[in-house]
């Protein structure tokens, strides 16, 4: 049902059942929020949505109001600016004030609220909180100093992931968000996926900063720096520099790297194609040997984190492929060590991703070979972006180049490992080749792509049914293996992938994206594999070289001392 | 797991989330506090997040996570208390003690805990100690009380 509103003197449409919030971002109206997140149940907390009643003569939150029908609301009358503001003056009160030391300078809720309510001095002074920073974990940083208390990160945390971490702690003027405990973010149950990075308004969650190391390799004549980058970046990138979502820059990308300073250029997509070599493999193997299944995917450190922690009687069902972040990791300083004559120690390798669960995953033990790490340092893509800006290089002038050989040449398959539902299509196709020695005829699957929290579709393959099914965001992997456990007995492979719609959409990525960028993102990958012709891994002309020449075949002896893993169940505070 | 816990547990056969509060305090009644294994048994039972456990129980003053010490100390914050200088007198206490609300001293001597009126509004500001009621204690005296208590070991 339909129905007019009065909104600011003017009647707009509105749709029985929709908040007020929605109603007016549609015609164009903007209210400030904090605590809101979109399609999540309103918690009505900060109260920097209000509007004023002109009915009732109250203000109420427009996030949390239903429309009604006859309505007649102000929202920017002076009441309403005048009480947004004492709520900015209130939050900022007792707040650090460091703006410019700030990782999320210039990209600050607080600081453009208080800018566009002209808070131009201090009113309020309140006492300092000097909280201690939480520097434990591997892939996030806490500083509680700079937390305005809006609950986004512990709904994110506790509503999308399924892991609850933190919670709101203590009460009153005391409140914090904090673990239980409040012990190190290292020992709680965090996945380090960085979703909660991606939904603070301030600095108080931030990635763990690999710059340092970096630039120091960088300046270190000694050392040859190699970089690799995830699928997921070439379409990501771009927003940092204020280009339309999801275009795709990887030339322009591999440019900048080297103007930076990096030796070598590769691709972790390369790589991607080397994990459905081995995956696919192993499905195989697993199927026709029975072994455990349902196999579920392994690329994700979330993910995996995730199973050791709540799910260690699935670790069987792991693959025991390393992502393939490592797996290029330990090619580099193995094969491509060999190759070109120098020594592992001599190698400093970075990696580009969207992820902040990849920085836990590089210094996983398991990770190690003779002490030597396969990647030295992580840096997510919204760091790509400041080291591009601090070396001066100018996206709009430079021209595109390839990546580096051996390492850099990829199929379009593994550029779907970008999104949700893509390494899956990808080990499709190539477990389709293993099995039968023919290329499927119609390589895209639609009903496993898109930004669905779940989706589930059975496949034939030389009269084998295979249930496939494929999970984004931690909680919905919960479900279905509660479901699993109770008994549903309809699936051999499951993908997946701890954030929503996937790596496109990883707590590495630009900050302030809505879901039409990360559907641009994720067009753009798809868009790739219907261009390109080299759509199956198994034909990617590195890889056969690869074998060729170092690993001989899938899970060969190499292989399994290289490119595969082991995981371990976890004691955390969950 | 921990017999006493387990009694809890036993009087919540169809126990959900809303039973949380009333099994806090059973525990606390039963062990003095919440100790970090009782809130991951708690967790289980439950089938709850420890951070949303640790998160409600620290909501509320009632609960304390650490076992009380050899003197437990609460402290009146009632409105008459808080008038007649209350919030001095904690403030003192916990400089004297080291500890802060809440909170067991080091060596396991003392624990402070703030109370609600503790209806006793005609020796404002008042604490008790074990049981023992201190009437119109100041920021000077309740030094020398908590003198008296550590000599008598
Ligand atoms: S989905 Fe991708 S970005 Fe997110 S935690 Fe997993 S690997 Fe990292
Ligand atoms: S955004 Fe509406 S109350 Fe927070
Ligand atoms: S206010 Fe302290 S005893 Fe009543």
């Amino acid at each position: 049902m339909s129905f007019l509103i009065d909104v600011n003197n003017k009647q707009i449409n509105a749709q029985k059942g929709e908040m007020l919030l929605e109603v007016l971002k549609r015609n164009g109206i903007k209210v400030p929020t904090l605590c809101y997140i979109k399609d999540k149940f309103p918690s009505g907390a900060c109260r920097m949505c209000v509007v004023e009643n002109l009915k009732t003569g109250k203000l109420i939150t427009a996030c949390s109001s239903p429309v009604e029908e006859g309505m007649n609301v102000l929202t920017h009358s002076p009441r309403v600016v005048e009480s947004r503001k004492t709520i900015v003056e209130l939050l900022l009160s007792n707040h650090p004030d460091d703006c410019l030391y700030c990782v999320r300078n210039k990209n600050c809720e607080l600081q453009s609220l208080s800018e566009e309510l002209q808070v131009r001095e201090r009113k309020i002074r309140g006492k300092k909180n000097g909280y201690y920073m939480d520097h434990s974990g591997a892939s996030i940083v806490r500083d509680p100093d700079k937390c305005i208390l809006c609950g986004r990160c512990v709904r994110i945390c506790d509503e999308v992931m399924g892991v609850s971490a933190i919670d709101f702690i203590n009460r009153g003027s005391k409140s914090i968000i904090g673990t239980t405990f409040n012990a190190g973010l290292n020992t709680s149950s965090c996945v380090n996926c960085g979703q909660c990075i991606l939904v603070c308004p301030t600095g108080a969650l931030s990635e763990k900063s690999h710059f340092v190391g970096v630039i120091d390799a960088l300046n270190n004549p000694i050392k040859t720096v190699v970089v690799q980058y995830a699928p997921a970046i070439s379409v990501s990138l771009a927003e940092e520099f204020n280009m339309p979502a999801g275009k795709d820059i990887n030339g322009i990308m591999n440019a900048a790297l080297r103007k930076i300073g990096f030796d070598k250029v590769f691709d972790t997509t390369f790589s991607a194609d080397l994990t459905i070599m081995e995956e696919a493999s192993e499905l195989i193997y697993r199927i026709q040997n029975s072994g455990t299944l349902p196999m579920i995917t392994s690329c994700c450190p979330g993910w995996i984190k995730f199973a050791e922690e709540f799910y260690p009687e699935f670790i069987p069902n792991l693959s025991s492929c390393k992502s393939p972040q490592q797996m290029l990791g330990a090619v580099i300083k193995s094969y491509w060590s060999e190759k070109s004559g120098i020594k592992p120690e001599n190698i400093y390798s970075v990696s580009i991703m969207p992820c902040t669960a990849k920085k836990f995953e590089a210094q996983r033990e398991e990770m190690t070979r003779e002490g030597i790490s396969d990647v030295d340092a992580v840096l997510t893509t919204r760091e790509l972006g400041q080291l591009i800006r601090m070396y001066g290089v100018d996206m709009n002038q430079i021209e595109p180049e390839t990546a580096d050989s051996p390492h850099g040449f990829r199929s379009s398959a593994g550029k779907l490992f970008g999104a949700s539902g893509g390494v899956m299509e990808a080990a499709i196709r190539t477990a389709y080749n293993m099995i039968t020695g023919d290329e499927l005829i119609q390589f895209q699957i639609p009903a496993i792509r898109g930004l669905n929290g779940r989706k589930e579709i059975k496949i034939n393959v030389n009269g084998i049914e295979l249930g496939i099914a494929v999970v984004n965001g931690l909680a919905n992997a919960r479900l279905l293996l509660e479901e699993i456990k109770n008994g549903k007995n309809d699936v051999h492979f499951i993908e997946v992938m701890a954030c929503p719609g996937g790596c496109i959409n990883g707590g590495g990525q630009h900050i302030g994206a809505d879901e039409n960028s990360i559907k641009a993102r994720m067009l753009s990958l798809y868009d790739i594999d219907e261009r390109e012709t080299l759509k199956v891994s198994h034909k990617n002309p590195e890889i056969i070289a690869l074998y060729k020449e170092f690993l001989e075949k899938p899970l060969g002896h190499l292989s399994h001392e290289l490119l595969h893993t082991h995981y371990v169940k976890r004691d955390v505070l969950k | 797991m921990n017999t006493q816990v387990q009694e809890v547990f036993e009087k919540y056969p169809q126990a959900s989330r809303d039973n949380l509060i009333p099994i806090l305090q059973d525990i606390q009644e039963k062990e003095g506090f919440i100790s970090q294994e009782s809130i991951i048994e708690i967790g289980r039972f439950l089938n709850l997040a420890t951070s949303k456990i640790f998160g409600v129980a620290t909501f509320y003053n009632q609960f304390r996570f650490q076992p009380v010490g050899k003197y437990h100390v609460q402290v009146c914050r009632g409105t008459a208390c808080h008038v007649l200088g209350s919030a001095t007198v904690l403030e003192e206490l916990e400089k004297t003690i080291k500890t802060k609300a809440g909170q067991t001293s080091k060596d396991g001597m003392f624990s402070i805990e703030v109370v609600a009126c503790i209806g006793a509004c005609g020796l404002a500001p008042v604490i008790c100690v074990n049981g023992n009621f201190h009437a119109k204690v100041s920021k000077e005296s309740i030094r020398k009380i908590i003198e008296n208590y550590r000599n008598q070991q």
